[in-house]
């Protein structure tokens, strides 16, 4: 029922395009003679059809993606239906029960490209797979892998272990770059006793998927007071979630997030949005600020920051980056995370775009839009214009301890459920370290 | 929320709807053929099989349709309730045990607890107020228009709205947008982090319901009112009966079935309370409802066997409700 209706309706929108093409407009010499298109000749004779991009990306991120994607859709005549919303965690499980999935997903997390496998996801066609082993390390195809089927190619790459700070400010207060986690902690008691700016800014709201910033905190913190081993462990439960390892991190994530002194009031991050809590480094409310590469293409569009050298302290709303320090100067775990394309449909203009977004080509043209980059390796960091970009390509590279953002990796019930509502509680409701353990550990899956 | 289509096809309307029209034409044509075809098969049978097929006619489309979309999904979801996150096998009653055991869920309860008692009362009170002041008033259409303006904005709507007036500042140098913030200080104090603090986050939330079922409370028992005959209140004025006492002594009762059908739509309504809810505080800080969980549970951390239970749980508290609203109707048929 659904699928012939889609048929007729595919077919009624080719009879409008036929009519356009043959009412006697130009179009139809240019696509033919594609000028500039010949990077483009492995896709033929998508002429007229259209793909659903369903993401999590959102204006201004989505903006320069549709950018990306216009030699495609002009080259191919392909056209590309870029529909982004806050919500697709939650709309992406309606809309494939429903019987509407779209024809592409960007998945923001592994774990939930999971619940998909063999359940309407269809496996990456053997291009894909290919591109995906010529340009990517094999551990990102791993991520994008479900019991040993290779469903989704990766996307965007992000670095989080980031703090944000302004140059300028600490260069004028004499601030300098901590290196270990200690030195972090007593600029933080300086910048306090200073009284000048606060010291941290932090926010965990986001939507209905508020708290997930509280989670990346733990997991950069249990990256660095736990082994890698330890940490994967966790994330697979191979270790209760209220083990004495975690107990740890958690606290030391207390001794910045739960101070007062450090971030004003505790409670209010819970409904400070993620962009807020950024902006306060721009506009000069805090000095630092811990989040993930993206939040720099945020803080340009929605607060006029410029992201700067470390070594530029000329510009009073110029921002950059030093590394989340880890507990001694030869510690330097990096966390990260990344997206994943999975298809629902295996039109070949679909699979065709899957492809695309997987080629050293469209990864360069996408970096040089600017405030992005990726894994792929044959991204060439002279496109990547910006320096904190930068910085994380290189970290990218050269990280001999990089894991994903554990909470992708975890079930999505603990994920994208339980750890985002307590680390919201631990702050919003002073809920104890130990209570937002064991809530967590309790809300496991058991199987 | 904060839904955005960037970017929707470089199509014009027309032919994203022409396709469709082509469609609904059809199906229209198909329809009216249906609807020919059973008349004359109907016309031609005996007058006897004609009474029967009567019934048959005009109550069987109703009757599939309400199997299709209510009786199955809600035999479904009752299985679905009995069964593991993944649907793959019985496990008894353990999502109940869940439901009614973990903290958490038993704070949603006593929220959604909390929202049925006190929504329906306090928007039924209030339209009821506003009708009876403005029932015999010049102008009343302007008030009541105002009054009852928010049930045209939809819940999501009304939660974005309510939730700048309940915005709150914690960095001091800063503008605060709220006005509810903007009020308290003007007053020169120090105003709470609304949305945050328990239980007054709760009320808060609820107020935004009572914003939007006030409206349609008083309209009801306006209508209402106007059927009081007008022999019985002057009757009433002669014997020197003042405002008030007319107001409990004859309006109330005589409008008391239509109170009755005001007071359970909006029980009914609050107790799936969802958008506001989750567009507000998305469930946090103590303010989540079972609606909402059920949402969450089943579509974001895709356990639907917790899912339909807490479907089944709001299914069972509705049915009194709906109960009793179908006994006043009885009685009052039988009254007449």
């Amino acid at each position: 029922m659904r699928s012939s209706q889609r048929r007729v309706m595919a077919a009624a929108a080719s009879a409008v395009a036929a009519a356009l093409l043959f009412a006697g407009c130009a179009p139809a010499e240019e696509t033919t003679v594609a000028e500039g298109c010949e990077a483009f000749s492995a896709y033929t004779g998508l002429e007229g059809t259209e793909v659903e991009v369903y993401t999590t990306i959102i204006d201004p991120e989505a903006a320069l993606f549709v950018e990306s994607l216009a030699e495609f859709e002009r080259c191919t005549g392909v056209t590309v239906n870029w529909n982004g919303t806050q919500e697709f965690e939650a709309q992406i499980a309606v809309r494939v029960e429903g019987g509407t999935a779209p024809d592409l997903a960007i998945f923001p997390q592994p774990g939930l490209l999971a619940k998909f496998a063999g359940n309407g996801l269809v496996a990456a066609p053997a291009a894909v797979s290919e591109s995906v082993d010529a340009n990517y390390s094999p551990d990102w195809k791993n991520y994008g892998t479900v019991d040993g089927t290779f469903y989704a190619a990766p996307l965007g790459a992000n670095v989080k272990s980031f703090v944000w700070y302004n140059p300028s400010v600490f260069a004028a207060n004499g601030y300098t770059i901590p290196t270990t986690w200690d030195e972090l902690l007593a600029l933080s008691d300086k910048i306090a006793a200073d009284g000048k700016v606060q010291p941290w800014c932090a926010g965990f709201g986001s939507g209905d998927a508020t708290g997930w910033v509280g989670t990346d905190w733990m997991e950069d913190i249990m990256l660095r007071t736990a082994s890698a081993d330890t940490y994967d462990k966790w994330t697979t439960h191979g270790i209760p979630f209220n083990d004495p390892a975690v107990a740890t991190a958690i606290a030391e994530a207390g001794k910045i997030l739960k101070n007062p002194k450090y971030v004003g009031d505790v409670a209010s991050i819970a409904t400070t949005t993620f962009q807020e809590g950024g902006a306060g480094v721009v506009d000069g409310t805090c000095a630092m600020h811990r989040q993930a590469s993206f939040l720099g293409g945020i803080l340009v569009a929605d607060n006029g920051a410029e992201i700067v050298e470390p070594s530029d302290t000329s510009k009073a709303n110029g921002i950059s980056v030093f590394y989340f320090p880890g507990t001694s100067a030869d510690n330097k775990p990096a966390l990260g995370g990344g997206e994943f394309v999975g298809a629902f449909s295996d039109r070949p203009e679909v699979a065709a775009l899957q492809h695309y977004l997987t080629t050293p080509d469209w990864n360069n043209a996408k970096a040089k839009l600017g405030g992005w980059f990726s894994a792929n390796k044959g991204l060439d960091e002279a496109n990547v214009a910006d320096p904190v970009n930068k910085v994380a390509v290189q970290i990218l590279k050269n990280a001999t301890t990089f894991r994903f953002d554990g909470s992708d990796v975890m079930p999505a019930a603990v994920g994208a459920g339980s750890f985002w509502k307590e680390m919201t509680a631990w702050v919003a409701e002073n809920k104890s370290d130990k209570a937002v353990l064991d809530a967590i550990e309790a809300s496991w899956p058991k199987s | 929320m904060n839904q955005l289509i960037v970017h929707a096809g470089r199509k014009t309307p027309w032919e994203v709807i022409a396709p469709n029209l082509l469609l609904l034409v059809l199906a229209l044509t198909a329809f009216a053929a249906i609807v020919y075809l059973v008349f004359l098969l109907a016309s031609r049978a005996s007058l006897k099989a004609q009474e029967w097929l009567k019934y048959l006619v005009f109550l069987a489309p109703a009757s599939l349709l309400l199997l299709v979309g209510l009786v199955y999904p809600t035999i479904r979801t009752l299985i679905m309730s009995f069964m593991n996150a993944d649907s793959s096998e019985f496990i008894g009653f353990d999502n109940f045990v869940w439901a009614f055991t973990i903290p958490e869920i038993l704070v949603v309860i006593r929220n959604t607890a909390i929202w049925v008692f006190v929504v329906p009362v306090l928007a039924t009170g209030l339209g009821l107020a506003v009708a009876y002041m403005t029932d015999r008033m010049k102008r009343a259409a302007v008030i009541k228009s105002l009054i009852f303006m928010p049930m045209a904005i939809s819940f999501v709507g009304a939660g974005v709205i309510w939730k700048f007036v309940y915005s709150y500042q914690p960095v001091e140098t800063k503008p605060d947008i709220g006005l509810f913030s903007g009020i308290v200080k003007a007053f020169g104090g120090t105003p709470p982090n609304w949305l945050l603090e328990g239980p007054l986050n709760t009320f808060l939330l609820i107020l935004v319901m009572i914003w939007i079922q006030t409206g349609f409370a008083m309209v009801v028992l306006s209508a209402a009112m106007k059927n009081v005959p007008d022999e019985i209140v002057e009757a009433a004025m002669l014997d020197g009966a003042t405002p008030f006492k007319r107001f409990i002594r004859i309006t109330v009762p005589m409008i008391r079935s239509t109170i009755v059908v005001v007071l359970t739509t909006i029980s009914i309504g609050t107790l799936k309370v969802f958008d506001i809810v989750r567009t507000m505080t998305g469930g946090n800080f103590e303010t989540n409802v079972i609606a909402n969980e059920m949402y969450s549970q089943s579509f974001r951390q895709m356990d639907y066997g917790h899912g339909s239970a807490l479907a089944i749980i709001l299914f069972v508290a509705v049915i009194p409700i709906i109960v009793y609203n179908i006994r006043q109707l009885r009685l009052e048929r039988t009254e007449r």
